[in-house]
This record gives C-alpha cells, sequence and structure tokens, in this order.
C-alpha cells in the first residue's frame, strides 16, 4: 500500500490556520507542506518557522507557482477570497476544505455525512454552531416524525470571536439556518449568536430546540447517544450537559464544547471544533486516496 | 443647551417593545393600534415597538410574539401620524438581509442597534446599513452594569464611529443608583461627540431617580413605558417622568393630560398585571441578571422544584447576559442535581 503522508497547505495564517496547522502536526496522516498567507510577520507565521513548516507570503500566487505537489488545502482566509481561490485550487486540482462561510462546496458535518463528501472537490465547513448543533438536528430528524421547526443558539466567549466573526453575524446566523435545513430535514430553522465577555472565559455552549409532532424521546436518546460519540472521536471535549429532554413542549438538547487548546486556548471550543471536523475529513480522504488504514 | 428653561430631552416610549416581556411577547395588533393612537395624540417622540429582545427575536429561546414583526410596524405606521417609529435591533438575532430590510421597507424611522455592553463591534454594519438607508440610528449598550465606565466610553466611541448619532446605556438589571448613573453619563458625555442617552428599570426602585440623574448629568435621551410596563420589575414609569420633567422646567413635547389618558387606557386594555418590585425583581437587581429572565426563571424553578432567588445568584455568579435564557435550565439542572440526596 501507498503510504506517503498526504500533502496539504494551510492559506490563512490567523488563529484558525494555525491551531490547524498543530493539529496537522499531530496527524500520523497529513503532512503540511505549506503555511501560506500575506506576511511573514504575522504571528502565525513565526509560530510555523518555529516549527520548521514552509512559509510563503504570496498568499493564492503561491499556490499557482509553486511546484511542490499539494493533494489538499485548508483555506482559513474569509468568505470574500475563497470565493476568488476556489475555481484556482479546482484548476490546480488540489482539494479543498473551507472554514470560511463562503458556502461555495457541499456543506460537510462528519459525523453525519463525512462519506457522501469524499467526492466532492470543495467542502465547506458550516459555521462552529453547525458543527455543534447539526448532529443533534440531524438526530432528531431521524428519530421523529416531522420537526416543526429547530431552533439553535449558541454562546461563546467574547475573547474567541475575533474581527471577521463579529463582522460577519449575519452570515453565521444564514450559513448555519441552511446546514441545519439541509441536514435535518426541518423547513423553518432559526440561528442565534450570543456572545460572552464573562472572565475567566465561557466555554461554547450550544443549546437545539425542536418542535415536533409528537416528541420520542426513547429512539433519540439512542441517536443522540450513537452520534455523539461519532463527535467524540475528533472533538474530544464535545459533551451532552443536558437532554435529550422535553420542556415546556419542545425538545432540548444541550451541549457544551471545550477545545483542545492547541494553539488557541481551551474555552474556544467553537474554533476548535470547526477545525477538528476539518482535520477529521482531510484524515478520510488521505485514507481514502492513499490507502492509510 | 442653554438655560434650564430651555432644556428638553428626547423620550422614547418603550412601552410597545420593553412591555411585551412583561406579559410573555402576547401584546396584541389592538394593543399596538390603540395604544400608538394614544401615544400620537401625546406626541410621544418615538414609538418603539417589538419584541422584548427586539426584531428578529421572536424564537424558543426569549419567548415567541404573537404578532410577526412586519405586522406589528404596519400597524403601528397606520396608526401613527406625528410620533416617530422606533425599533430595537440586537445583531446575533436581526440579520440586514432576513429582517432589517424588510422592517426599514415597512416605515420603521428609528433604528436603535443593540449590543451587550462590551461588545459594540457586532453592531458595526448593522448601524452603516441604516445610516445608508438614510434612518435614524442610536446605539445602545445594554446591561451597561458590567462594564468598566473606561470600556463602556471606549465601546459607546465606536459605535459613535460606526455612525450612531446617539448612545443610550442600558441598566438592563436596574442595578444601577444615581451615583453610578451620574458618574457614567458623565464620563461618556467627556467622551463622546454625540448625545447620550438612558434607559432605566425599575428593580431596586431607582429608576426615575436614575433617570433625574441622567438628565442633570448630561443625558438628552431618556426612556420610559407606560406604567412602569416592562421587563421584571418594570422601567421608568413614562408618565410620572413626563410630570416629574414638568416640574424640573425640562421639556418633552409630551402632552401630560393625553399621556395620562394613554396610562389609563393601557391598564385597562393590555396591562395583565401592575408592574410591583416583587422579591424576584429585587434579587435580580441585586444579582446584576437581565430583568427579562424573570418569567423563564419563575416557570423553570416551579417545574424543577429550585428556589429561584438561588437561581438568580448563579446566574449572577455566571455572568449570564441576556439572550442566554438557556442557561437558566442548565443552573436549575446543576442545583437539583446537587439536591438530590433529599429524593
Amino acid at each position: 500500500m501507498n503510504s506517503r503522508p498526504y500533502k496539504v497547505a494551510v492559506l490563512g495564517t490567523g488563529n484558525i490556520g494555525t491551531d490547524l496547522l498543530l493539529k496537522i502536526q499531530r496527524s500520523e496522516l497529513l503532512e503540511c507542506v505549506a503555511f501560506v498567507g500575506r506576511s511573514f510577520a504575522s504571528a502565525g507565521m513565526a509560530k510555523a518557522r518555529s516549527l520548521g513548516v514552509f512559509c510563503s507570503d504570496q498568499s493564492i500566487d503561491y499556490f499557482r507557482t509553486t511546484t511542490q505537489k499539494i493533494d489538499l488545502v485548508f483555506d482559513a482566509t474569509s468568505a470574500k477570497d475563497h470565493a476568488v481561490h476556489a475555481p484556482v485550487f479546482r484548476e490546480l486540482g488540489i482539494r479543498a476544505i473551507d472554514l470560511t462561510p463562503a458556502k461555495i462546496g457541499s456543506m460537510c458535518v462528519p459525523a453525519v455525512n463525512l462519506s457522501e463528501c469524499l467526492d466532492e472537490w470543495n467542502i465547506n465547513m458550516v459555521t462552529c454552531g453547525g458543527q455543534a448543533s447539526i448532529p443533534l438536528a440531524w438526530a432528531i430528524g431521524q428519530t421523529q416524525d416531522q420537526i416543526d421547526y429547530l431552533e439553535v443558539v449558541s454562546s461563546i466567549a467574547s475573547k474567541s470571536a475575533g474581527p471577521a466573526t463579529r463582522l460577519n453575524l449575519d452570515e453565521y446566523i444564514q450559513t448555519t439556518e441552511k446546514g441545519l435545513k439541509l441536514l435535518s430535514g426541518a423547513t423553518r430553522t432559526k440561528a442565534i449568536l450570543v456572545l460572552n465577555p464573562a472572565v475567566p472565559c465561557i466555554d461554547m455552549q450550544t443549546t437545539v430546540f425542536a418542535k415536533v409532532k409528537s416528541p420520542n424521546l426513547d429512539s433519540l436518546k439512542d441517536v443522540v447517544a450513537k452520534i455523539v460519540s461519532k463527535i467524540q472521536a475528533y472533538v474530544p471535549g464535545y459533551r451532552v450537559v443536558l437532554g435529550p429532554i422535553v420542556d415546556n413542549d419542545r425538545i432540548t438538547i444541550m451541549v457544551r464544547v471545550r477545545g483542545i487548546g492547541d494553539y488557541l486556548p481551551e474555552y474556544a471550543g467553537n474554533l476548535d471544533i470547526i477545525n477538528c471536523a476539518a482535520i477529521a475529513m482531510a484524515e478520510e480522504y488521505a485514507k481514502v486516496e492513499h490507502g492509510h488504514t | 443647551m442653554g438655560t434650564p428653561e430651555s432644556q428638553s430631552v428626547l423620550i422614547t416610549d418603550s412601552t410597545l417593545r420593553d412591555g411585551n416581556h412583561a406579559i410573555s411577547h402576547r401584546l396584541g395588533v389592538s394593543d399596538i393600534a390603540d395604544y400608538c393612537r394614544f401615544a400620537d395624540a401625546a406626541k410621544v417622540p418615538i414609538v418603539e415597538i417589538g419584541h422584548g429582545n427586539g426584531l428578529g427575536a421572536s424564537s424558543l429561546q426569549v419567548g415567541l410574539s404573537a404578532v410577526d414583526d412586519l405586522v406589528m410596524f404596519e400597524t403601528a405606521k397606520r396608526n401613527l401620524s406625528t410620533s416617530k417609529l422606533g425599533i430595537h435591533v440586537i445583531p446575533g438575532f436581526a440579520t440586514i438581509e432576513r429582517d432589517l430590510k424588510p422592517a426599514l421597507n415597512a416605515g420603521v424611522d428609528v433604528v436603535r442597534v443593540a449590543s451587550h455592553c462590551t461588545e459594540a463591534d457586532i453592531t458595526e454594519r448593522h448601524i452603516g446599513y441604516c445610516r445608508e438607508q438614510g434612518k435614524t440610528v442610536f446605539g445602545v449598550l445594554m446591561m451597561s452594569h458590567m462594564a468598566e465606565i473606561g470600556v463602556l466610553c471606549e465601546e459607546a466611541k465606536k459605535m459613535e464611529v460606526y455612525g450612531a448619532e446617539a448612545v443610550i446605556i442600558m441598566d438592563s438589571s436596574g442595578t444601577y443608583l444615581p451615583g453610578d448613573v451620574t458618574e457614567r453619563i458623565t464620563r461618556l458625555r467627556n467622551s463622546l461627540g454625540v448625545p447620550v442617552g438612558f434607559h432605566a428599570h425599575n428593580n431596586l426602585g431607582m429608576a426615575i431617580a436614575n433617570s433625574v440623574a441622567a438628565i442633570a448629568a448630561g443625558a438628552s435621551l431618556v426612556d420610559g413605558s407606560i406604567r412602569g410596563f416592562g421587563a421584571g420589575a418594570g422601567n421608568a414609569q413614562l408618565e410620572v417622568l413626563v410630570a416629574v420633567l414638568e416640574r424640573m422646567g425640562i421639556r418633552t413635547g409630551i402632552d401630560l393630560y393625553k399621556i395620562l389618558d394613554a396610562g389609563d387606557m393601557a391598564q385597562e386594555r393590555f396591562i395583565e398585571e401592575l408592574p410591583v418590585i416583587k422579591s424576584l425583581s429585587i434579587v435580580s437587581g441585586l444579582a446584576g441578571v437581565f430583568s427579562g429572565f424573570v418569567k423563564p426563571v419563575i416557570r423553570i424553578c416551579a417545574d424543577w422544584g429550585v428556589d429561584p432567588r438561588d437561581v438568580f445568584f448563579e446566574l449572577g455568579r455566571r455572568r449570564a447576559v441576556a439572550g442566554q435564557e438557556d442557561l437558566i435550565l442548565d443552573v436549575v439542572k446543576e442545583m437539583k442535581g446537587k439536591g438530590s440526596n433529599h429524593e
């Protein structure tokens, strides 16, 4: 069996990109061949250099001109930038995992639709709230006759929400709602995001509420337990803190996500979960394409 | 502002928005129509309408509205001739495309874009959008007691930079004493180039006193609600505020007799229970927890058999912010777990 490492690059050297780099370094299946941004002066670039990882400040042009073989790229720039990058990666035959809310590729939540994403050239990791809530919404969709309405509230530590998140709350809401609809079958969905500045910082908390015809909790508990252990395989800090229960005529499930603390602090479970999901997908591509087992 | 005799303040009537908290967001179309007619007749400058948590907030998390946002605004618009129609908008609940655009099309005149007191940068796009559309835009910092004064001034300044034409601080938990208000309004006045406003809650019986302190310190916008109809212990009672300001020689433009009539009508029509400072409102004021939490706290504590006072203090200890109503269930469950040895 061919077992050469699967060669990946990170585009975007902010917090998300740098945290991804540390997760790639820990992976037995992935090798980071390039860490690419716009400025060698960024903190992320300094971190990458200290790890001996090749760095480039040529942004998307690096990919256009390099002779380095790259199997897959993580795009941790912005939705606007990813719209420009996506066709370039496709043309170069580089698979793209999009961590922005650009929504160009198929929406991917590994615990729910990992296998359906394996033929895609561009997958979108939805949002942090989406990664935390969609598996639970899917479980509700699998076990209840009909979801009349589904709502997801995420509270995150203010310190874990960078300037891009703050400017893009509307995109967060739209992308999360779209992902929820797509993967749960609910026709009406609502996403709410609350920033909490408490010190010490709060862990990410996500609550899923569902209005269904007649709640069937027994089968839901089984399916939730199974999917939660699936998520925990790639997000160790994911845990159910409440439910599923029926409170005030609605199904309620609450989870909390504590990060691994690679580059980002542990309270930033919201950033950790989307990165863990992206790494899980990259490793899956590595297994499929390179016969890793 | 000239001599004290010529001083005026701009009043926003939050009866049909904050009051919605008091009746679990069940204000009906005819309540809105009737109250708007009375407020308009009383020449109230700005009548605020909507779900208690504002535009797009109708949800399982913070309560479902009886009436759609747009129906509320269209109803209000039809019944207001000189009063302006205002809304409260919290990014994270309301988006520009889904909520704000249609609201502006429905005739909203004044948009108050709000965030938790330390998170002003989430308001940049919403404020910018409303300014581009030629609307009057104010910034609102909620739960303002949770920020140090220096931080509060920085956050208010951000809103001014984004285009807010005034910045209003809310005492959402009714925690302030008059001295706290004087200090904050004075510092804000010194840091901002735009007018400063104050929104009071009455948990500790200070709503009118705090509004007076705000005005004395230079606030030129204040909020009131008829009969104090609002979240928890209620707001500054509007008709009292108008009377007090009249005694102080400060112009509001509001007709006293007609606003008294509006109060009598509202009390008869939709104020199911006159706001009084109940035990839990005192506790929520002391704990610094958002006044709007009181209804869900009562319901959940009754279901689970937990002392709601303990729940408020625990929520305060966890520094819960408005919009985190799902934390109530978490806190209650944890307390129930601790006490479960007795079962």
